[in-house]
């Protein structure tokens, strides 16, 4: 008998025998561990807890943690103080945006890099996959002229069209299309279908697990961005959740932390969404992105 | 019957000859090619290119955006270079880089190592728990942390201060200011390492600790002599990914700090924005993204070799 299966069969039995102590060590080390994992999430907690918290209670000393009186108060300060409607609307049209565009176009050069043979087709994908490399904080300065001259400063456009397309969702759909069975669309081909429909009918509706997985991505990047609609959106009507909330603390000193925390939990609340429908896929991908 | 034609005319001979009509198929595939390909490139070309190449000469140039420039050579990035408040922010950089990418990687290496832990009850919950803070922005996390650390209402200050610790105005003390900073971002983002780290420790051998163990290797052992060389790959993937993080701190210490207290939180990119955008200084700011630019540059360049490296490795 080998050492592996000595091994296996010795747990097998443990497995087997369950005993209560064993069953009880578990529930002990899950216990410790939920405890670790809570305090590793107190800043998350803090928002919850004190966006329903009201003034007297935001700066009393000594700090609690969970409010003794529940008050919605400073939800109707934010929406009062800062045109946080607005605020809303413009961070889903801004990341929604850039996510439905570059999904669009990322998905078409990726699948002309991955499936047309043209010439050059090469040089290309290694040209748009340099172009990751470029942090847009290095760029920023040329391209905020850039807008300004298109006259876009304060506009959606300046927000989405500059992230229409990026080199990583292209690069990333065409090692997804790569993978994809040639003998799909070469028959298609054989029938004369054009490479456009190949595109929609064929490639597209095979690919959705991949663009999905992007789209999560970029909506979630965008929606956290801070420097971008710092930038391009300098009055405070066209800011987004995440640059809106950074008014609020102002040069004074004095914070207004329930009404902060408020704003952040609204900030929160699609990501959440977004993370509980998704979640293996998102965390899966993260993987796979980190390891591309 | 129908289905016979239809097979028939699939197999016309003039499909092999290079397609319909008289445009030849060499061709036909660039214009379908160049169809697919232009909004994406455009965009690229427009938006990410062309102001690369524009910094490059705004670098050396005197500009404030408006109007008149003056070529001045060389004379932004000596600038840069000998300036104290852009010395300052390098050094400063290098200090975020030293302090954050060790402790993210322990900190995530750590968790990492528990998440994938058999005896562990819940794996699946917990580590979708210890991803959230990933999907959380640099600026919530920074709004919670201030709170958290500050000195009259701050939760944390109040604990710490009960078991005898007191750390004052964190967020005013030019030597406590930039860790707090860094640890806003180790807390936002070693979810995402731990789960890169995750899947490497997922791509170890479970065969290779059964052969250690046979041999009488502790866990420490075990994981000094099995997982760390192993994971070598990953670690050097994360090392680099968190050095570029390093290099592009902004968000939280514009929430936090705005780069003081006296400057001891300024980074690149927060001389970037104030010098480009408050300043109008252009040509410094310029010549500053370029350092950060070819900074980067070099770091994804590493981690590209290194990707081909392993993709060959993989393959062989």
């Amino acid at each position: 008998m080998s050492a592996t299966q000595s091994v296996t069969a010795r747990q097998g039995v443990g497995i087997r025998r369950a005993s209560t102590g064993k069953a009880l060590g578990t529930t002990v080390l899950g216990i410790l561990i939920a405890i670790g994992v809570l305090a590793i999430l107190l800043p998350v907690l803090v928002v919850v807890f004190t966006a329903f918290k009201p003034v007297s209670e935001v700066n009393a000393f000594p700090p609690t943690l969970i409010p003794a009186h529940w008050t919605l108060a400073n939800f109707e300060t934010i929406f009062h103080d800062l045109p946080f409607s607005r605020l809303v609307l413009n961070s889903f049209v801004f990341a929604g945006g850039v996510t439905v565009c570059a999904l669009i176009f990322d998905s078409l050069a990726a699948y002309a890099l991955a499936r047309i043979d043209f010439t050059g087709n090469r040089v290309l994908l290694v040209l748009i996959v340099a172009t990751l490399m470029i942090p847009f904080q290095a760029t920023l300065v040329p391209l905020y002229q850039i807008v300004a001259g298109l006259g876009w400063i304060n506009t959606f456009a300046a927000l989405i069209v500059p992230r229409a397309a990026d080199a990583f969702g292209i690069f990333f759909l065409r090692q997804f299309f790569l993978a994809l069975p040639r003998d799909l669309d070469n028959a298609a081909r054989m029938d004369g279908a054009s490479e456009w429909r190949i595109y929609r009918s064929i490639i597209l509706p095979n690919a959705v697990p991949a663009l999905m997985t992007l789209g999560v991505f970029v909506f979630v990047n965008n929606w956290n961005d801070l420097l971008w609609p710092l930038v391009f959106s300098t009055k405070s009507d066209m800011a987004t959740i995440t640059s809106g909330l950074t008014l609020l603390t102002g040069p004074s000193g004095i914070v207004p932390y329930g009404v902060m925390m408020a704003g952040s939990l609204i900030a929160l609340l699609p990501l959440t969404a977004l993370f509980v429908i998704v979640q293996r896929r998102f965390v899966s991908s993260v993987a796979a992105t980190g390891l591309k | 019957m129908s289905t016979n034609t239809q097979q028939m005319r699939r197999y016309r001979p003039r499909m092999q000859l290079g397609g319909r009509g008289r445009i030849p198929t060499v061709a036909r595939r660039w214009i379908a090619a160049i169809c697919f390909l232009v909004p994406a490139c455009a965009i690229l070309a427009i938006f990410v290119v062309t102001p690369m190449l524009s910094a490059l000469r705004t670098s050396f140039f005197e500009s404030s955006g408006f109007g008149s420039e003056t070529f001045v050579g060389f004379g932004n990035y000596v600038r840069v270079f000998t300036d104290p408040t852009f010395l300052r922010a390098f050094t400063n950089t290098a200090l975020y880089a030293v302090l954050f990418v060790p402790a993210a990687i322990i900190v995530s290496l750590l968790l990492a190592l528990l998440m994938n832990s058999r005896v562990v009850p819940l794996r699946g919950l917990f580590r979708s728990a210890l991803f959230f803070p990933f999907i959380v922005s640099l600026a919530v996390s920074a709004f919670a942390w201030q709170y958290l650390l500050d000195p009259q209402v701050g939760l944390l200050n109040y604990w710490l201060q009960g078991i005898g610790i007191h750390i004052g105005n964190v967020l005013n003390s030019p030597t406590l200011a930039m860790p707090a900073v860094v640890l806003v971002a180790v807390w936002k983002n070693f979810g995402f390492y731990m789960v890169i780290f995750l899947a490497g420790l997922q791509d170890i051998p479970e065969s290779l600790y059964e052969a250690a163990r046979v041999d009488g290797a502790g866990p420490f052992r075990r994981f000094m002599k099995v997982t760390l060389p192993l994971l070598n790959n990953t670690m050097t993937f994360v090392v680099i990914f968190a050095l570029i993080a390093a290099l592009q701190a902004f968000d939280q210490i514009y929430v936090m700090t705005q780069g003081g207290p006296y400057h001891a939180t300024d980074t690149v990119v927060t001389e970037i924005y104030q010098t480009g955008f408050q300043k109008l200084d252009l040509g410094v700011a310029s010549a500053l993204s370029y350092v950060l630019l070819i900074g980067t540059l070099v770091l994804s360049l590493a981690q590209f070799l290194l990707g081909s490296r392993r993709e060959k490795d993989l393959s062989a």
